[in-house]
């Protein structure tokens, strides 16, 4: 019900608009609705607004946890 | 301008490290092997949110467990659950003289009872397409002589950004731009459906996004009022198949809980800053729902300090009965009672050019989902 993309910050412009890539694409997206977000984060964008910070660790947690499960090394 | 290769997100293997992907595939395919022997049947999974029914079907995930899953799309795409009076009226309000209806690029497609967009716009209805709420209130502000109707549609997810919006207007004192509202709740709709005696499922894919901004919590009643076991997963590959795998291992222990198989984007308490700003502006009302009929607290309505926003106050309009288009089973569809193929339209009389209801029209609508992935021949 709800398309959203994460892209990483590349530039901030003021306190609640930012500058995000996705795959070569740039757009600026409002960022009132999270907290202070820096540089290189990565945000989910739907309608034009970041609505969520991408928490990185536990992103990179969960890849390590099911290679382990499953017995497959990191590519 | 000079092409400057970004550095590989390291988001991107949860869809594209392979390996992983076949082997949680190849381990999901032997547990719902087992869970088919000591059932006799299909396992009935429900995919709430229309993101994951096109997500299921373009990743292939849907077509390699069939053997094994009967998936069923539940009231999770935006465009298909409104109403059709909400679509005659947001087709009506666009001809009144001086105003302009604002809305998603899906919204302009769905047919109306009496007519559609084209003939609308015959008739000098003004709609315009926006990308974000927000730009609905530049247009207002860009052209303050005209009364701008920003077509509220939408989920918890989008709702936070409508009330940005709002929060814009009321700081700029707008006098022409006001909210249609007929904004849904995901947990209200999903505890209606699971009351229903005649849909059987053994387990649910819960909204990803949706509790990005509700967090956890709202549907923890899944598992403990209807003993289902449900996950909350997100859109990528590797995420599906976790979030599968996740139901596999509760049926494997016996248990039912509501787990969050989305961690890097969702939080127990979701995003609360943007939640309190959804409140200061509206508070659950009852709402209209293609299929369900009104359902007790399942929107979000204008509050009532901020009625002068709110475009059904603003515009009352008296509109004849609706009616819908004659065999299609869209509310059908959108309860996961019934797949495309059992509409006597789909394919034929309906298709994403010519669509006959609204689940033809949306990006994720099932039928449409269905007519671009899961068409076989012969
Ligand atoms: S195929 Fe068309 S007419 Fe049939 S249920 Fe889907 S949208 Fe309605």
């Amino acid at each position: 019900m709800c398309l959203a993309v994460p892209a990483k910050v590349v530039r901030i412009l003021n306190d609640f608009t930012v500058e995000v890539e996705t795959f070569g694409n740039h757009a600026r997206v409002n960022t009132s609705l999270i907290e202070q977000v820096k540089l290189g984060d990565y945000v989910l964008v739907h309608a034009g607004f970041a609505i969520e910070i991408v928490d990185q660790d536990s992103a990179q947690e969960s890849l390590a946890l099911w290679r382990e499960m499953y017995a497959v090394q990191s590519s | 301008m000079p092409f400057n290769r970004a550095e590989p997100s390291p988001l991107l293997p949860f869809n594209d490290d392979l390996a992983l992907g076949r082997a949680m595939l190849a381990r999901i395919k032997e547990g719902l092997a087992d869970w088919q022997r000591a059932h006799g049947r299909k396992l009935t999974l429900m995919e709430v949110c229309g993101t994951h029914t096109v997500a299921l079907s373009h990743s292939g995930i849907r077509d390699a467990l069939r053997p094994w899953v009967d998936f069923r799309s539940g009231p999770g795409c935006p465009v298909c659950v409104t109403d059709q009076e909400d679509i005659d009226a947001m087709l009506e309000l666009a001809t009144l003289p001086g105003l302009t209806v604002t809305t998603f690029g899906d919204m302009v497609r769905v047919p109306g009872s009496r007519r559609n967009l084209a003939q609308a716009k015959a008739a000098g209805a003004d709609v315009r397409i926006v990308y974000s709420p927000l730009e609905a209130v530049d247009l207002a502000q860009a052209e303050p002589q005209r009364q701008i109707v920003f077509m509220g549609i939408g989920f918890e997810t989008t709702v936070p950004t409508v009330a940005a919006a709002l929060r814009k207007a009321v700081e700029e004192g707008l006098e022409n731009f006001s909210v249609y509202s007929v904004h849904k709740l995901a947990a209200p709709v999903i505890r209606q459906l699971l009351q229903d005696p005649e849909l059987k499922l053994d387990g649910l894919i819960l909204p990803g996004h949706v509790a990005a901004i509700t967090g956890r919590r709202p549907f923890a009643f899944v598992a403990s009022d209807f003993s289902l076991p449900a996950a909350v997963t997100g859109f990528a590959e590797l995420d599906l198949l976790g979030g599968i795998q996740d139901l596999l291992t509760q049926y494997h222990e016996g248990s039912a809980r509501v787990s969050n198989c989305y961690p890097r984007i969702v939080r127990e308490e979701g995003n609360r800053k943007a939640w309190n700003l959804v409140d200061r502006y509206f508070t659950q009302g009852d709402v209209r729902w293609r299929g369900l009929g009104l359902l007790p607290d399942s929107g979000l309505v204008l509050r009532p300090e901020y009625r002068r926003f709110d475009a059904q106050q603003r515009f009352p309009l008296n509109l004849p009965p609706a009616h819908l288009p004659p065999g299609c089973l869209c509310g059908e569809v959108l309860k996961g009672k019934v797949l495309p193929f059992d509409c006597r339209h789909f394919a034929k009389s309906c298709t994403p050019v010519h669509p006959v209801g609204p689940c033809m029209v949306s990006g994720e609508g099932t039928c449409a989902t269905y007519y671009k992935y899961e068409r076989r021949e012969g």
